[in-house]
């Protein structure tokens, strides 16, 4: 009788430990923020499922993922200054800090070790370690009327160092987190006005920042920062009526086919292609709207672009050869997001006002499949864990 | 004063350009209310304590009377990324939603 509790408890007790964890690779997962409700979906991009349902993260209502280089564990960025450490094979969350009031995002670091986030208030940056988010560094931003300026577009770069601009003051920093103990700064104060997002190139060489006060975008050589910083495409919409703009465009990843880059316009119904060997425009390809995500396949063949309030029920794919829109998908009012599955064959597409992620064949552009998620918004697999500025 | 091409709101029209003032219907109500969550909250935060765009809690509203946060909901910030909203809204509709903002609402 001993014996056989003994083998049944055998049978079932490894079970029971493992109980809420998933034995299994994370290389086809993903997190999928659920904007109204604080809560984020983890799910598996080869069996198109949600896996678990994370509650508990605050207000999401901006909010943007990063992930550890053992693509286990996603730190999720929220509006209220919450940083939250999710591990996604047990859905759970590990640990979470509120440590600002507002804050825009984040990044971790070259070696995985730091995880910083980019404060609206206090302005400034703050930079935890990713074992367990205990404060590491506190870099405020330079003072701004009776604040300090908000800081944005926070990236990490090559030699374990993060990049970031301060919105209120038109600055660029440098923060080289070689020896956590003594962060060191380099500050560019001649960004521009009113910088709203930046984003650096996949091999982590150029910093570019977005310019909402004024024509052009500011571009720093991380390679030569003594060099300074560069206003390219200033020549963009000048002398043209800008509209209004309702939603900010984002710019994040680096859309990049062939020498040519593409970027959302701001204040036109406009994607930006930018020649890459001498930072010149080559050409403005006219769209349905204000883009606010222009994303490029993987392979670089196919610009997917969705568009900012009230033109956000709609997709446009433009073949980055012959620059032509080749589809316009009607996804759904509140057409938030778009992320390729690493590979590029399908594309998965948050559409908050119908409570859904699209999933689309990039080849045939057909929809395959949907899922249910509550006002769905960003979506982050894991493959970016292992990509600089991501 | 901007009339909308649905029939609901060509009683609200007619009523504002005649002088009377007519609050929004119910459903129209509703509809304001997600405009201001969902599409407002992308710069002020789906709680309206602020973002890139600052905090609309009645707290931080105090120095301006419901008719100037109208008139700075319909026609923007010049200078600022406050975009006008009279394409999508009425002087009504923008008073009655100052209105609710200056209240607080509850979240």
């Amino acid at each position: 009788m001993r014996l056989k509790t003994f083998l049944i408890l055998m049978t079932f007790l490894p079970g029971v430990l493992l109980a809420d964890c998933l034995q299994r690779g994370t290389g086809d997962m993903g997190v999928i923020i659920e904007r109204a409700s604080g809560s984020v979906l983890v799910i598996d991009t080869s069996a198109h499922k949600v896996l678990s349902h994370v509650e508990g993260l605050g207000d999401l209502s901006h909010a943007s993922v990063v992930y550890s280089r053992d693509e286990r564990y996603a730190y999720v960025f929220g509006r209220d200054g919450g940083l939250t450490k999710i591990d996604i094979l047990c859905g759970k969350i590990v640990k979470r800090v509120l440590q600002g009031g507002n804050s825009i995002g984040g990044a971790i670091s070259q070696d995985g070790k730091l995880v910083a986030v980019s404060n609206y208030t206090p302005g400034g940056v703050k930079v935890f370690s990713s074992d367990d988010l205990s404060l590491v560094a506190d870099i405020p931003a330079t003072p701004f009327k009776d604040k300090r300026s908000k800081t944005v577009g926070l990236v990490d770069a090559p030699d374990q160092r993060f990049v970031f601009a301060l919105y209120d003051t038109g600055e660029t920093w440098i923060l080289d987190m070689t020896d956590p103990a003594r962060p060191a700064l380099t500050k560019f104060t001649n960004t521009g006005r009113l910088p709203y997002d930046g984003l650096i190139t996949p091999d982590g060489r150029y910093y570019i920042n977005g310019l909402f006060g004024e024509d052009g975008l500011a571009l720093l050589d991380l390679w030569h920062p003594e060099k300074g910083l560069k206003r390219i495409l200033d020549h963009y919409g000048k002398g043209e009526q800008q509209l209004p703009v309702y939603k900010m465009p984002h710019l994040e990843g680096w859309a990049v086919a062939g020498d040519r880059a593409f970027l959302p316009a701001v204040g036109h119904h406009e994607v930006l292609v930018m020649n890459m060997s001498d930072w010149r425009e080559a050409g403005r390809i006219p769209v349905h709207g204000q883009p606010v995500f222009v994303m490029a396949r993987p392979d670089g063949r196919q610009l997917w672009v969705n568009f900012a309030f009230p033109d956000n029920d709609t997709v446009q794919i433009i073949d980055s050869e012959t620059l032509k829109i080749i589809k316009t998908l009607k996804t759904g009012k509140g057409t938030l997001h778009m992320e390729f599955t690493p590979r590029g064959e399908e594309v998965w597409i948050s559409v908050r006002d119908k409570d859904e992620i699209q999933v689309y064949d990039t080849r045939t552009m057909k929809l395959k499949t949907r899922l249910k998620a509550q006002k769905p918004s960003g979506i982050f697999f894991t493959d970016r864990a292992h990509k600089t500025g991501l | 004063m901007k009339c909308f091409r649905f029939a609901t709101y060509a009683v609200l029209c007619l009523s504002l350009s005649g002088g009377a003032l007519a609050a929004p219907t119910a459903d129209r109500k509703a509809e304001l209310m997600y405009l201001l969550a969902q599409d407002c909250g992308a710069c002020h935060g789906m709680r309206l304590k602020g973002g890139l765009g600052p905090s609309l809690k009645p707290e931080a509203l105090r120095q301006w009377d419901a008719e100037q946060l109208a008139q700075t909901i319909l026609h923007g910030r010049p200078g600022t990324p406050m975009p006008p909203w009279s394409p999508f809204m009425s002087h009504q509709e923008a008073l009655w939603l100052a209105q609710q903002l200056k209240e607080g609402i509850s979240q």
